[in-house]
């Protein structure tokens, strides 16, 4: 779409840019401009260079062509530093919050307000108050004193936010910010960037999830292989259109067939962890079936994976595997009764990124692939051959690090390396997280595969068009219990969330 | 590779160095020194390879050398046959480095802090039990103390190594040489024995770290341990493996050092040793990280100390000099890894 709108009053201008990395292109004559004030989503799959132009908006990288536009003068971005003193604040996809700090030393860090002159001592009281402002911003009502690392992800992203805010951005870009966001945290997120909007502030906004950029853009810009795919406005922006410029095609319907279960696969009873409920948690995943645990981060669904697979240890409760008593305690039992787990952090659980997408295939099922201890390198190669074509993994090698690949070349891995231990019962936690659209679609793809061959499915996603789009049957949990159970014919987004914030099963309680 | 190459790069560079610094440094005797010593401190280096691959450390190993040789020589003292004190000697190692491994795995304590810990304490052991007059010890408790005697002497004394004439395999183990040059005529293939110890050593480990699952597993959590144990991989059970590797593998060297010297100093013996073996594997391309090293590289890194002292003896360098020639060695090496890997790094990324 060669007719864009006229960027005469750009704040934020990008012209031409390219950039490429030793080689390799990941941006060609991409534009970008943004106006006071404008919600501008930026949309494409992975590796369409979105991170990449967004890093050369903030300061991070330096474009090997091309310019850059603040209101109308040309400017270089000498770094992130000199990007933030004009107002350009970026929040990365990896959150840069240190762990060890607490909420209030991360919101002031490196520009922490001081007294006593020389002695450069800190100022408690004021480094709290402005915590408070930034973090009421964001509507969270967490102690500043509070140490990040006790922060699930999604309370994490909201203090990343925060600080942004406390930053005084004109412009601010997220990468993918309500990818770690319950769908209360994200609806929050929405009307904090509304309001922010309200106030003349511009924010670049970058995300898969389709349904939140319909709700928030004012405009939607696409990207594909570096270079702009197209343009939407307002009245324009649709699901299939956005679609449509990020894959150019169609993306193919999914449809569950409606399936009879067989015998139940894994029997969880009165499940309980360290943080659970008293009763604790009591659900049944049957031959071929895909069953999803909803519910607001922090609900507990994390946690339940986590002790099923051993990772956790478990308190109280039985469980039962094809009949059989299992129980937790140690990931190798489950992987040798074939519950397996794809875990929510895939980079530091689910992979080890500088080991080859060879090596990560193979880690888990090594005793199949050895004699005497030793691994074969042949059979070896064949898992990793046969991990990489069924799930269609873009790599050059079976050798490249799984640190080089795209989220959903990432995901691709470690479900590859489940298949081939032969699974019964997988859980899938946050499976398409950062995962791009085509990604996507090849992940549902393989679980429709595995619940053909009779696997049952436990999936924990905060992604409610995928849980809907996905489940035979919905879990929604609320603190750690289970709320409510949804069938087939009872599922909505409105159930499912009167469910999750505890308000249908409060009304049943009272 | 590219690593092992860089490494074998600056070996070839400092033996020509050495070659031609000297005369008497080309001849056979000087090799088969530098083999020897390339062998003896190889175990040891070996040794925590293994453990600095888990991303963990072992301070302790001079003193389980020390222990280890005081230990083997009072067992022969007191008449044990020396099959027997050899394997008592390797039991205890082993022994040590499965205290070394539950104490990190299971209290979650820091391996330096568990080892540093190791270093005071089998070193004092040393000492004391130089102390201990057996023979009062034994007779006491099979007759009851007599008037006055005591357990413990004055001071700590140095352990010699009495029946050499039992320890005539073990003898020939430290000081004999792989015949080759024998029976081919030519001089340098009278390979030390230490040596062949040694590549026999290393290939087993190569074996067991690179082409077998447990080194898969060892690299895999030494990278990342929470990755590994989402992949069912019993993260302790391996860890614990590898310090008590560790730790055998320092108490072999503490009976080979006592059986070469022929005697072992308890406040002194296998001093340093810990932190030549360290050197080596780093020098080698070990990444103190964790989940980082080749035994190829590692077997060249154990080469560049004892060449680099060489050359300080006949370079006509002042020996009191040693040690400053050692850390700009390793820090120069640190520095061109960095820069190295900086570089490499930027060329795979380019071509994915």
């Amino acid at each position: 779409m060669s007719d864009r709108a006229e960027p005469a009053v750009a704040l934020l201008e990008a012209r031409e840019i390219s950039k490429s990395f030793l080689g390799a292109k990941a941006l060609s004559g991409a534009g970008f401009f943004i106006r006071q004030g404008e919600i501008v989503a930026l949309i494409g799959e992975n590796g369409a260079g979105k991170s990449t132009l967004m890093k050369i908006l903030a300061g991070i990288h330096q474009p090997d062509s091309g310019s850059l536009y603040l209101d109308g003068n040309p400017i270089q971005l000498k770094g992130p530093d000199d990007a933030i003193r004009r107002g350009i604040v970026l929040i990365h996809q990896e959150l840069n919050l240190a762990d060890n700090l607490s909420i209030a030393e991360n919101m002031v860090l490196g520009r922490e307000p001081t007294w006593g002159g020389p002695l450069g001592l800190v100022d408690r009281s004021a480094t709290v108050r402005i915590t408070r402002e930034a973090l009421a911003k964001v509507g969270s009502l967490l102690l500043p004193e509070t140490p990040v690392g006790q922060l699930p992800p999604g309370q994490k992203q909201l203090v990343e936010i925060a600080r942004a805010l406390s930053l005084d951005a004109r412009i601010l870009i997220m990468d993918e910010p309500t990818s770690s966001l319950s769908q209360q945290e994200t609806d929050r997120l929405i009307e904090v960037m509304e309001e922010l909007k309200s106030r003349k502030v511009s924010i670049v906004y970058i995300s898969h999830r389709l349904s939140e950029v319909s709700r928030v853009a004012d405009r939607v810009v696409a990207l594909r292989d570096g270079k702009n795919s197209g343009e939407l406005a307002r009245g324009e922006i649709t699901h299939d259109a956005m679609v449509r410029l990020m894959v150019g095609r169609d993306l193919a319907g999914i449809e569950r067939p409606q399936t009879q279960f067989g015998k139940e696969l894994l029997k969880v009873e009165a499940l309980r962890h360290a943080g659970s409920a008293a009763g604790g948690v009591s659900f049944a995943v049957r031959e071929g079936e895909v069953v999803c645990m909803a519910g607001l981060v922090g609900a507990g669904r994390t946690e339940i994976a986590e002790t099923l697979y051993g990772i956790r240890p478990m308190v109280g409760g039985r469980v039962e595997i094809s009949g059989a008593g299992f129980l937790p305690g140690k990931p190798s039992e489950a992987i040798r009764r074939g519950l397996l787990l794809v875990p929510e952090d895939r980079r530091n659980h689910g992979l080890i990124l500088a080991e080859s997408i060879r090596g990560n295939i193979s880690l888990p099922n090594l005793r199949m692939l050895s004699r005497f201890g030793i691994v074969s390198p042949r059979l070896e190669n064949r898992m990793a051959d046969d991990g990489i074509s069924e799930l269609g993994i873009r790599t050059t090698g079976p050798a490249k690090p799984a640190g080089q690949l795209s989220g959903g070349n990432q995901q691709k891995v470690v479900l590859a390396r489940w298949l081939a231990a032969k699974p019964s019962v997988l859980i899938l936690d946050e499976p398409t997280r950062g995962v791009d659209v085509g990604a996507k679609g090849d992940i549902y793809r393989m679980i429709e595969q595995l619940t053909a061959r009779g696997v049952g499915v436990l999936m924990i996603s905060s992604d409610l068009e995928e849980v809907l789009r996905l489940s035979d049957r919905i879990l929604v949990l609320h603190e750690h219990a289970i709320a409510g159970e949804l069938a087939r014919g009872e599922m909505s987004e409105e159930a499912v969330m009167r469910l999750a914030t505890g308000s249908a099963s409060g009304r049943a309680a009272s | 590779m590219n690593r092992v190459l860089g490494v074998l790069a600056v070996v070839a560079v400092i033996y020509f160095g050495l070659m031609s610094s000297d005369p008497q440094a080309r001849s056979p005797e000087n090799h088969q020194n530098l083999e020897r010593r390339i062998g003896e401190w190889g175990i040891l280096t070996l040794g925590v390879g293994f453990v600095i691959l888990t991303g963990g450390i072992d301070l302790s190993i001079g003193s389980v050398v020390c222990l280890s040789a005081v230990g083997f020589g009072l067992i022969l003292e007191n008449n044990g046959s020396p099959p027997l004190a050899f394997m008592v000697i390797l039991a205890s190692g082993a022994l040590i480095g499965l205290v070394h491994g539950l104490l990190i795995t299971r209290l979650n304590l820091q391996p330096f802090i568990v080892t540093l810990c190791g270093l005071f304490i089998y070193r004092g052991l040393a000492q004391l039990l130089t102390q201990v007059r057996f023979d009062v010890l034994a007779g006491g408790l099979g007759r009851g103390w007599p008037e006055g005697s005591r357990i413990l002497r004055d001071s700590s004394r140095n352990i010699g190594l009495s029946q050499p004439e039992n320890l005539a395999w073990l003898t020939a183990i430290q000081k004999g040489n792989l015949p080759l040059g024998e029976w081919t005529g030519i001089v340098w293939l009278d390979i030390p024995n230490p040596l062949v110890l040694f590549a026999m050593l290393a290939i087993a480990a190569f074996l067991l770290l690179e082409c077998g699952a447990f080194g898969r597993r060892v690299y895999a959590l030494g990278f990342n341990e929470q990755a590994a144990r989402y992949a069912g991989i019993n993260t302790s059970a391996h860890k614990v493996a590898c310090y008590v590797i560790c730790s055998t593998l320092a108490a072999l060297g503490g009976i080979l050092f006592l059986v070469k010297v022929p005697s072992a100093a308890p406040a002194s013996a296998g001093n340093w040793f810990e932190l030549y073996a360290i050197t080596g594997a780093v020098l080698g391309g070990f990444s103190l990280r964790g989940g980082e090293g080749s035994v190829l590289g590692l077997a060249l890194g154990t080469a560049i100390l004892p060449l680099l002292r060489s050359l300080v003896i006949f370079a006509g360098i002042p020996s009191d000099l040693e040690f400053m020639v050692i850390g700009f060695a390793l820090l120069l090496g640190t520095v061109a890894d960095e820069l190295l890997r900086r570089g490499s790094f930027g060329k795979v990324r380019g071509t994915g």
